[in-house]
């Protein structure tokens, strides 16, 4: 009875290790997509601290040129400077999707890492896929991050440049990955005969793994609630506030009436800035909450002591409450409440790092004291 | 699986594929359109302007006022329908871990897919109908998702080992 309990314990570690041996799909997915989110989120950091505000300063002297120009009387002058605040928006548009798109290709990698159970294919298919996914969601965020810088140089087309070809090359080669593990996953769902999935990371319960679901959840819930709020008692205004300062500008410019011209430029200033704290503070919450909840599946694979991950955990919900909070505090406060916001996604980054060098260091000792197949951990 | 974790990853799977079909409709044949659009009316105000010509300059403001609107409220459609789609497929594959019976679990399921559904829809039907049908939509379908949410946390927060 007892060897029969050994060999059972043994083909469960074996199946554990292969699971997420050194270069499985499964790590190769879990570690390259805390990767990626970690580049994001440091892309997105220095962005909003070297780019993003002296490239607001520039489309709001751009409009502010265009309306002078209106007001002189010169239709050439509004039309050039129209192109600048259209470069200038490219310049802080490419960023931004750079910025997005590497961390919503992290959060993928993480959601098919932990679907791997459920990909019917071969290890080896598996693990090249999880190459080309990572290729891929590297790929584009670089080409579009060199959109603006290389333009139409070289180019064969007349509309799109190389850096955007291979941008688009790069979301191609993440959706051939995706759906080839999809395909896998629906030859999972179609075996007459599929074992059931054992999974150690879902049938996880540690304390970690529940403060960062029910964190992330509640954090998630906040973003949607001060969403909620946004549209019901500011949406509506911004919008009508937008065009009439807009229009206020427009007519003022052809009554040649500096004075008016400028301080509708100040007010359209305001409103812009207001708009976008409150929709970054609302988008930030939500995604910091998403990624707690997937972090918490991973839980088992950091190889830290058990009070250093209840702590980086606190951390990563601490910093991921301060952010959104804080940037909705820049119009009352200012940089102070700029520079806490930039603090509270150190927190997160760094929380974020603690995580992923755990899982580098996991050997599969956690999965050592797991019971025969089919028991349950506590 | 449970009813209910396979109401979430399912219903996550399709609300995904309908906001990236959405996605690819609109970026192909709306998209670039309204982007040019905006571009184009406002250059063309303050154009006119410049020329003190006020009845192109309002015209055109006017134009601008209405791309801005479709535009802000397409984009919203697709980013919503595929964040909240994240969130269910989340939910769904830790639904396991909540400290609800599976009736409630399936109430709460239930509530959040179908307001994931409908809060973007209400949006999207703000772009063809001013009425209140479209904001009376959009304001349920939130409110059925934070409600569902807030449930959910609760469940999350409840269970133990």
């Amino acid at each position: 009875m007892a060897e029969v309990q050994s060999r059972s314990n043994e083909a469960a570690l074996d199946v554990a290790r292969a699971a997420f041996a050194a270069m499985s799909a499964r790590r190769l997915l879990t570690l390259g997509g805390i990767g990626l989110i970690l580049v994001g989120m440091l892309v997105g950091d220095i962005f909003a601290v070297f780019v993003l505000h002296q490239n607001a300063a520039k489309v709001g002297e751009g409009l502010s040129a265009t309306a002078h120009a209106a007001v002189a009387g010169d239709a050439d002058a509004v039309a050039g400077s129209f192109q600048s605040v259209g470069s200038f928006l490219e310049n802080r548009g490419t960023k931004v999707d750079t910025h997005v798109h590497m961390i919503a290709f992290g959060y993928l990698a993480l959601m098919l890492a932990i679907l791997q159970p459920w990909v019917a294919l071969r290890g080896g298919t598996r693990k090249k896929l999880a190459w080309v996914f990572l290729v891929g969601s590297w790929l584009l965020p670089v080409g579009v991050f060199l959109i603006h810088y290389v333009g139409l140089a070289y180019s064969p087309l007349t509309t799109i440049g190389w850096a955007s070809i291979f941008a688009d090359l790069g979301g191609v080669v993440v959706i051939v990955a995706t759906l080839g593990y999809l395909l896998g996953i629906g030859r999972h769902l179609r075996q007459a005969q599929r074992a059931p999935s054992q999974d150690g990371l879902l049938e996880d319960r540690s304390v970690t793994g529940r403060i960062l679901l029910a964190g992330g959840l509640t954090l998630v819930l906040l973003g949607f609630v001060h969403g909620g709020y946004y549209a019901a008692f500011d949406l509506y205004r911004h919008e009508a506030l937008d065009y009439s300062l807009l229009s206020e500008m427009s007519i003022a410019a052809g009554a040649r009436n500096v004075a008016a011209v400028d301080s509708a430029l100040g007010w359209y200033g305001q409103l812009v800035g207001e708009k976008a704290v409150n929709i970054a503070a609302h988008a930030h919450a939500i995604e910091f909450g998403v990624l707690a909840m997937l972090l918490a599946f991973f839980q088992p694979y950091v190889s830290l002591r058990e009070t250093w991950k209840r702590a980086w955990a606190w951390v990563l919900l601490l910093g991921s409450l301060v952010l959104p909070v804080f940037v909705l505090l820049e119009l009352r406060l200012g940089l102070v409440a700029g520079g806490i916001a930039d603090v509270g996604g150190l927190l997160v980054i760094l929380s974020l790092l603690a995580m992923w060098i755990g899982i580098v260091r996991y050997t599969g000792e956690i999965d050592a004291m797991a019971p025969p197949a089919g028991g349950r951990r506590g | 699986m449970s009813a209910a974790r396979r109401l979430l990853i399912v219903g996550g799977i399709a609300l995904a594929l309908l906001g990236m079909i959405y996605g690819v409709w609109y970026a192909v044949f709306a998209e670039h359109q309204e982007l040019d659009g905006i571009s184009k009316s406002l250059a063309t105000s303050f154009s006119a302007a410049a020329k003190r010509d006020s009845a192109t300059s309002g015209a055109a403001m006017g134009e601008y006022r209405e791309l801005k609107y479709a535009y802000d409220r397409h984009v919203d459609v697709h980013g919503h329908w595929i964040g909240l789609a994240m969130i269910l497929l989340v939910l769904g594959i830790g639904f396991n871990r909540m400290g609800f019976s599976e009736q409630n679990k399936m109430f709460l399921a239930t509530a959040l897919v179908l307001g994931s559904f409908l809060f973007p829809l209400g949006v999207l039907l703000q772009t063809l109908s001013r009425g209140p049908v479209p904001q009376v939509l959009a304001v349920a379908g939130s409110a059925l998702v934070i409600a569902s949410l807030a449930g959910m946390a609760v469940g999350f927060a409840r269970q133990r080992g």
